[in-house]
This record gives C-alpha cells, structure tokens and sequence, in this order.
C-alpha cells in the first residue's frame, strides 16, 4: 500500500469518530502519522518544521479529555498540517522566505486557534513558494517539495506542501491559502480536495498577507466531507479581521448527502476551449455527465470577463503585495544585513532576504501604484474586477454553481517551466473566482493520459458554499478510482 | 468677504487651482493681514493655511486594543498589531470615528460628514512599523467646515480625515539627528495613536489668526471632549502652509510646508520668518521652491527639510484590509445633537448678556477660561433681583433666588435671560469674573453667592475695594455670604459727609503735597491722587469708595 492510499483511508471523518469514542488513541492516530512522515519526508520535502513534541503533547492531552469523559471537539485527534504563512505561537513562521529569519510569532492566526480549540492536532508547518507567491513551490527558500503520486512533479503551489502533506499521508487534513488558485491548483496536482471559501468567510487574521483584497485561508482534505468538518472548525466572523463576514457561517456537512437533483450547473465555456490539455477537458466533460446523470441540469455558459483575469490579477496582487510585504525591512524582526545608515541596511536586508518572484511581484507592483500609473494600470484592473463581478452574476442568475478544470494539465516536471509568464497561466481557472471573492473548490476526478490527477473545479457564488459541497459530494462519489497512482 | 479664484504668475505648473477635494482654491480678505517688507521695500502679504494633528482621546489606539496613553515606558503600550507583525490586521476603533463625527458636526454640521475609504500611504521610515501608513486621501470623513476666530474672522476648513500616528525615533549621536547618528532607539506607543488631520482653507492673513485659528481650535477639541489639546505632549501638532503675494493682488503663489510648530509662539514667529523669506525671493526675482520646511526655534529660522522633487510618491491605494466608515445619517444626528455649546456660541451668548462686543477681550478670556456659565447665571441672578426689587441685603431674597433655576440655565437662551441685568451689575460682574475670580477656586463660586455681592455693590453698600475682599472671602469660605463678610469686617456705606471729612483730613496733613496737587500739571496731579487715595483708604481702614474720592479732590482743588 502506497503512502498516499494509506493516507486517504485514515479520514478526518473516521479519525475524530473513532477518538471521541474512545474506539482510538489520538496518540496512536498520530504516530501513524510520523511513521508516514518518517518514511516518506525525506523525499517529498513537505515540510519546513514538524513539530513532534508539541504534536505528542497535544494529542497526549486529547486522549487525557476523552478518558476524562470531555468532548475534544469536531477535530478531535485528527493530525493537521499548517501552511508556513499561517501565524503559530511559539513556532517558526517562515513564509519560505530567508527575511524571516528567526522569527517565531507571539500568538496564533485566528485559524490556529480554531483548529486547536477542534481538538486537531498540528504536526507542522508546510513548505509554499515564497510568500504564497508561485504554482509549483520551487520558489521556496528552503528547497522544493515533490509531488507524492510522482516525485518528478511538482505538487503545485504555493500550498504545495500542504498538499503534499494530505496526499502523502503525513497528516489527514491541512490549511493552505488561496491567493489566485494556491490551494485548488496544488489540489488538483496532488489528488485531493482542496477549497478556496467565500472572502471574508475565514479569517485573515494571523495569515502573513500577500494580497490582502484576494487571500483567503481553506481546507485540504482526502475527501469532500474531510474538507467540509475542517472548514466549518474554521469559518464563521472574526472581530480581528475587518473583512470578515459578521454572518454565520454555511452548514455543511449535514447538507453533503443532499445530492444534485435539480440543481443548475453552468460549465464555463471561456475555461473549457483553448489551452487547456485535451485529457483534462475530457474529466470535466465527464464530472459534468456525472452531475447529469444524478439529476443535475448541466448547460454551457459564457463568463466573458474571466478571460481578463489574469492580467487583472497581474496588476492588483502584485500592488497590494508591493505594500504588504513592506514591513519586511530589518528594523523589528527577521533577517537583518548591517550596512551604515538605516536606509542601506533595508537595502541591503531586503536585497538578501527575497527571492527573485518576490522582488518581481514587489517592483511590478510597486510600478502599478506610482503616480501617473495608478489610473491605467491599477484603477484599470480594479475595472476589470467590477466587469467579473459582473458577468459572474449574471451566470448566478442562471445557475447553481459552475464547473471547470482546475488546471489547464496535470503536475509537470520540477524544473520544466522556467518563464515566469507561463507559470502564471497555470493559475487561467482558478484566478477569476478570487477576483470575485466568490468560493470554489478542486475535487480528484480521474486521471490524465500521464496518470496524474486531474481536478475538476466547481465555483459558486458568494457564500454558495452548501451548494458547491453537495456538486462536489456527487463528483467525488461519480469520480474514477484515482488512488494507487504510481510512484 | 471676497472670495477670488487665483493663479499663481511666477509657477503656473506649480500648484492646481483646487484643493484636494477638487474644489476652488479662495483666499478671503480681512482687515487684519500680516504684510511683510521684502529688502527691496517692497511689500507682500500672507496667505497661510494650517494642517493640524490632533491626538483623539480614545482608551485604545486607532486599529487595535494597545493602550493609547502619553508618557509611558518605551514600547509598553505595544500588541502585534501595533508592531506591524507579520499577519496582524487593522480594525477601525469606533469610538476615534465618532471623535471625527463630532468634529465634523461641529465645524461642518451633519452634513459635513461623509462616508470614508481609509487608504495605504507607502513610505519607508524605521518608527512605521508597516513601512505603510493608514490615512484617509480621496474621501475624508469630514468635508467641509469653518471656524469663527474670536476676532471674528472665519476660517474655512477643507477636511478633516482619520489616520495613525507613526512611532518615535530617537538618534543617539550625531547632534541628535538621524544623519550621523551612531545608533537610533525606536519608540512604537504613539505608533497607531488615533490621528485627526485638520486642513484649513487658505483664509489665515495674519500671524495673530494663525494663533487664533489654533487656540480656537483647541477650545472646540477639548469642548467636544474630542483631544485634551495638549501641545505640549504632542497632541497638537501644526503645520503651516505658507505663500505670500504682493500687497493688494489676487495672486497665489507658490508655498512652503513648515513642519512641526508645536506653541504658538512659534507658530507666529515661524510664519513671520517664512513671509519674509519668500518675500525677499520674489523680490530678487528669485524662485520659491515648493518645499518642506522646518522650524528651528534657537535660531528663529527655517531650513529645507526636502523639497518636493525628491518627495517620496507615497502611492496611496484603498486599504484592502478595511472596509469603507459609512456613519449612518441616524447616528451622525444623535451625535450632532448631543454636542455641547461651542466657544464662538458661548461668546456670542455672553456678549449678548453682558452688552459687550463678542470680540471684547473681556467675552474672549471669561469663554477661554469656561467661567461664562458662571458670569451668565449671576447676571441671570441679578437680573430677577432688579425684576422683583427686593433688598439684596436681605438673607430672604437671596435665599428665594437661589432657589430659583438659573443656576441651571446654561443654554444660549440664559444669555437673553441675563441681558435683562442692569447695566451697572454687568460690568462688575464681568471685572469680577475676569479679574479677580481667575484664582485657584474662582472658578468654583456659586453664581448666587457672586450675585449677592455684586447687587450690595451696585447697591452703593461696598466699594470696589471691598467688594474684592469679600469677593476673596467668599472663595475661600464656601457657608460665607457676602452681606455676612461686609458685617465682620465693619464695611459699612461711608456717607458724603464721612468722606469729605477723611478727605479735608489728608489734606490738612500734608499741605505741601496739596500745594503741587494743587498747582501741578495733569502728569503731576495724577501721581498726587495716587498719594492722597492711599491716605484716605489709610484713615478710613479700606472703607473709602476710590473715585469719589477722587472725584472730592479734584472739587477741592478747583474750588
């Protein structure tokens, strides 16, 4: 049995049943886990710290409540990895990145809190391209990671390492970010189901920002309803975070047998024609008779405006990054470099500390910002975000949810895209929903030619997020075997 | 007043003819302006407007829970997002939105206040923690306003918009500044302190409305209870844009920022300084370069902080972590309404009570100092003693208008209510307040207790001279009753034929003095009354009523 089919048969669902119980050790559950971490680690890079003590303490402290007649919560005993741009008290927050150097967080992101107050148990904070900024996690300071159902790939980015986490068996569950495709991309690579929520549904607070206006925090998962248990522990209003939605939030597991039966899906034609692979078309065309044959109305629909997407992204997320990732300086913590006056050891602090994409994305948008600028390159782009909104809406009218690849291939290989430009295409189908600030999520469905999973998208309105569940409960159990992929 | 659209003759590049909200750039006249002489004589005359940060009186700071307090510690008044750590967020304190509402409310009324974007200004500087900056640009809170100066003058506001404060450097070495420095210390518990920025129309003429325009300022803040004002902590700090044009024209010409003028002296000599420098540019044909300038009070100039071709772009943009301050039109009324009366209303109700101008020096000290309430319930008092005409002597009647509500009187219609006092009672009541009440525990006298005194004056039954001794006792001793004081001490109404007899009594003792009194000049004569008054007060223990004194003598002398 291959780490990842191990993996996928110890479920978040089963896991927390079984340790609330008292059926399993959450003690147990999780040296399961560090076995897998031991065995496979070393080649997959998931990880830039794994916390094995804290781990054992805490899962230690589980089985005391349990035996204690308390009920841990939701989570309870469910390894969980944390991506590495998530804020974790007493624990090296790196971002990937040489400027934070040293850095350990004096409190949790909001997400953190949550998840141990579920009774999860961390494990570790996974590797990402640096600062979230990338699709294939090459662009971390501490080395790649690997894709797990084939260690030539790439896992995909920049949650690459808490994809890899869940497809490897390392932890059952894991959080990534989804800036413009970060969490469903690597997802879709690395066979899981990964969900970017509504914005403002889970808190920003304690996630190291990249762009502020289109980051938001979502699950990984082996399976539909693991990700649904760990984004219900996660969502709902967080006074901290000014944009968070003072709502509550979605119901959805209890909404995940609900089937598709006349719900109305929309495949989005501007992401189903040119540029994307032959076999991955070929899974979308099939996830979309599946939802038909369960009763679902499937029809084509045009989103004009997602084909201007990208560019737009482009502009606006390199801007806010531009401004975010100005505190990065040497003054209060992380990599400082000494030079004689305080301005030239920023420079100096900053020139060591990024890598080449952050630098890229800090002057691009930077550029985008300067006086005589903003009006055609910024306020354009903020333009065509409206348009989106806009056409988005008017595909809403009509429909339910709608689908669409992921990705436009499966994982390549390490190495293989060297151009910036064209590893920014990777991201064509997932941009357009982060623009929108509207949920979408990547389910496993079959394989392409290469035997490497494909992700099917489903995108839905905002706070639509019972409606995606349900589509992507009927695609998961409609979908080809896909576990067993070689190694 | 005449407003006029301007353009600037020598820097037609230089400056837009709108202000930051795309509105007409007007310069009012007024009968005081400062003019300048340039060194050539020729003569030019200010124009200013001035930008004011001023500290709101929040507990908490302007996006999170960190304490905002002064004089602390270095960095105790600190939380991560203070510290711009990594992944922190800013949320809007509301309590530093309904300071700026109310500010708004009170300079601008409610429809001044308008729903407000904050934005991110980017500069580097090591007491920023985020290297960004959370300030309003394009859509301010508040966007309009204007202010009555005590003289009168009115100066418009052109926004008032919220932002954080930045943290504090020291530089250890190098004469204290940044260049040079050997190392530098950072201060992060003003970072995130609750900004109200305050920009003036360009309406300031005159070095003195430039200290009116801040002192009012300041009333109206810690009216309102928006700022404790304090400039001396840095609560209020002012900038001053200055440009000056010759004398008589509708010229615009290009200004200068001067920085950080943190008194009033300062802020007049600065402004001085700077009219006269560009004056003496202009006239030498030479060009003012628009620029920011600091003040360097030792030496009583300013210096070139840096000008505005090497100014940071700050490449503001919508701050993506905060949604826009939409104040509702229900709640910008319950705070509209629930502001207390300002000082240029206070002003005018004591000017109507008492009958003087408002811009009387008398009205603008009792208002500054919050003892108008105090002067308005005591004419009220008296005004009631004259209506039923009772005998002010008489414990009874004093006790049935101490009773009476005007004590609580305290709205603008009081003023009407007092205005009915005679004449004579109003100008003693104001001496009183502004002279002799402006001691520790002056402020605090019943006004009933100021009325009583006040009507045995008018009564002809103290003098001036007594009164004021009664006055100090009555401070003092808060069960004393000016009737009961004027008892003890034996003050009793000294009739004519009493004081004609002191007066023939100190002259018959010095007759040489008499002789110059006498003979003298008016110069001479006027010492010498000083000299026999004093005599005569002497003799009679104080009792003596001064000017009619004076008023015998110089009878005697012509006689």
């Amino acid at each position: 049995m291959s780490a990842a089919e191990a993996g996928s048969a110890d479920t978040a669902v089963r896991i927390a049943a079984a340790v609330r119980a008292g059926e399993r050790s959450a003690v147990d559950v999780l040296e399961a886990h560090l076995a897998r971490i031991d065995g496979g680690e070393a080649e997959v890079h998931a990880f830039n710290t794994v916390t094995v003590d804290a781990a054992r303490a805490a899962a230690a402290a589980i089985d005391e409540r349990v035996a204690a007649g308390e009920d841990p919560g939701p989570l309870a005993g469910v390894p969980i990895a944390i991506k590495d741009n998530l804020c974790t008290r007493g624990v090296a927050t790196t971002c990937s990145s040489k400027i934070l150097e040293g850095w350990v967080p004096p409190y949790d992101a909001t997400v953190v809190e949550r998840v141990w107050a579920s009774g999860a148990v961390p494990v570790g904070k996974t590797n990402l391209d640096e600062f979230a900024m990338g699709s294939s996690t090459e662009n971390s300071a501490f080395g790649p990671t690997r894709n797990p159902r084939d260690l030539t790939k790439v896992p995909g980015g920049s949650s690459g390492g808490s994809a890899a986490a869940v497809a490897g068996g390392f932890s059952a569950i894991s959080l990534g970010s989804d800036t413009g495709g970060s969490i469903r991309q690597p997802a879709a690579f690395c066979g899981v189901v990964g969900v970017k929520p509504t914005y403002g549904l889970v808190s920003r607070y304690g996630l190291v920002a990249f762009a502020s206006s289109l980051d938001q925090v979502g699950p990984f998962a082996t399976t539909v309803a693991d990700a649904a248990l760990l984004l219900e522990a996660i969502a709902g209003h967080d006074p901290a975070d000014a944009t968070s939605i003072p709502q509550e939030a979605p119901k959805l597991v209890e909404h995940l047998d609900d089937g598709v039966a006349g719900l109305r899906v929309g495949v989005v034609t501007e992401l189903t024609g040119e540029g994307i692979s032959p076999d991955v078309l070929a899974r979308v065309r099939e996830a979309a008779d599946a939802l038909a044959a369960a009763g679902a109305t499937v029809e084509e629909v045009s989103v004009p405006a997602v084909a201007y997407g990208l560019s737009a992204y482009y502009l606006i997320a390199p801007a806010e990054a531009s401004s975010n990732l100005a505190r990065f300086d040497g003054v209060r913590y992380g990599l400082r470099v000494d030079a004689p006056t305080t301005n030239e050891m920023m420079v100096a602090s900053r020139t060591a500390g990024f890598g080449d994409e952050v630098k890229r994305r800090i002057m691009l948008g930077t550029y985008a910002l300067s006086a005589g600028y903003y009006d055609a390159f910024y306020g354009q782009a903020q333009k065509v975000r409206t348009l989106i909104c806009r056409d988005f809406d008017a595909a809403y009218e009509r429909f339910d949810v709608l689908l669409s690849p992921t990705t436009p291939t499966t994982a390549f290989d390490l190495g293989a895209i060297a151009d910036p430009l064209t590893m920014y295409l990777n991201d064509i189908c997932t941009i357009p929903t982060n623009l929108a600030g509207h949920p979408a999520m990547s389910v496993p469905f079959g394989t392409g030619q290469d035997g490497l999973p494909v992700g099917v998208q489903v995108l839905a309105p905002a706070l639509g997020e019972q409606a995606m569940f349900r589509t992507a409960a009927a695609l998961e159990a409609a979908a080809p075997r896909t576990t067993g992929a070689s190694k | 007043m005449t407003d006029t659209v301007l353009s600037d003759p020598t820097n037609p590049d230089g400056r837009a003819p709108t202000d930051s909200l795309g509105n007409a750039i007007t310069v009012p006249d007024s009968d005081d302006v400062t003019v300048v002489t340039a060194a050539d004589g020729s003569r030019w005359e200010l124009v200013c407007g001035l930008e004011v940060h001023a500290e709101l009186a929040t507990a908490t700071k302007m996006f999170s829970g960190a304490p905002n307090h002064f004089g602390d510690d270095p960095n105790t008044n600190v939380d991560p997002v203070t510290l711009g750590l990594p992944g922190t967020l800013p949320v809007v304190n509301q309590k530093a939105v309904e300071l700026a509402v109310r500010f708004g409310c009170a300079v601008g009324g409610p429809q001044s206040v308008r729903r407000s974007v904050f934005s991110r200004k980017n500069y580097f500087y090591p007491d920023m923690p985020k290297n960004f900056q959370i300030s309003q640009y394009d859509q301010p809170i508040v966007v309009a306003g204007e202010l009555e100066l005590p003289s009168g003058h009115v100066v418009g506001i052109e926004r008032a918009h919220l932002e954080e404060d930045t943290g504090k450097s020291t530089h250890v070495g190098g004469a204290g500044r940044i260049t040079g420095a050997d190392h530098s210390l950072v201060d992060y518990n003003r970072a995130g302190v609750p900004l109200l920025e305050i920009v003036s129309r360009p309406h300031v003429r005159s070095t003195e409305q430039a200290r009116q325009y801040v002192a009012e300022l300041r009333s109206i803040l810690v009216a309102c209870g928006i700022s404790d004002g304090k400039m001396e902590e840095g609560s209020m700090r002012v900038d001053a844009n200055v440009s000056v044009r010759r004398e008589g024209s509708q010229e615009l010409r290009t200004r200068c920022e001067i920085k950080n003028l943190n008194s009033l002296r300062s802020l007049g000599r600065a402004i001085e300084h700077e009219a006269t420098r560009q004056a003496d540019l202009h006239a030498a044909g030479q060009k003012v370069v628009q620029e920011t300038r600091h003040w360097d009070e030792a030496q009583g100039v300013t210096g070139t902080m840096r000008s505005k071709e090497e100014a940071d772009d700050y490449r503001y943009f919508p701050e993506p972590d905060l949604v826009p301050v939409d104040p509702s039109p229900e709640w910008i009324a319950e705070i509209a309404a629930a502001l207390p009366m300002l000082p240029a209303a206070r002003r005018a109700r004591l000017a109507e009570a008492t009958g003087e101008p408002r811009t009387a020096e008398s009205v603008v000290v009792v208002v500054d100092r919050a003892q108008d309430d105090q002067a308005i319930s005591a004419l009220a008092h008296l005004a009631r003693l004259a209506e039923v005409g009772g005998d002010p002597s008489a414990a009874s009647t004093l006790a049935a208008l101490a009773d009476d509500d005007v004590d609580g009187l305290s709205g603008p219609d009081a003023g009407a209510r007092a205005a009915a006092a005679p004449d004579a009672a109003k100008a003693r009541v104001l001496v009183h307040v502004t002279q002799n009440l402006a001691g520790e525990g002056g402020a605090d006298l019943a006004p009933v207790r100021l009325a009583e005194l006040v009507a045995l004056e008018v009564a002809g039954e103290l003098t001036a001279t007594q009164a004021k001794q009664v006055l100090a006792e009555l401070v003092a001793d808060p069960e004393a009753t000016a009737a009961g004081v004027a008892a003890a001490k034996g003050f009793e109404a000294m009739d004519t034929g009493a004081l004609e007899a002191a007066v023939d009594a100190a002259i018959a003792g010095n007759p040489a003095e008499w002789e110059q009194y006498r003979t003298g000049d008016p110069k001479v004569r006027g010492k010498l009354t000083g000299f026999f008054v004093g005599q005569i007060m002497k003799a009679t223990k104080g009792q003596a009523d001064g000017k009619a004194a004076t008023a015998l003598l110089t009878q005697k002398a012509t006689d």
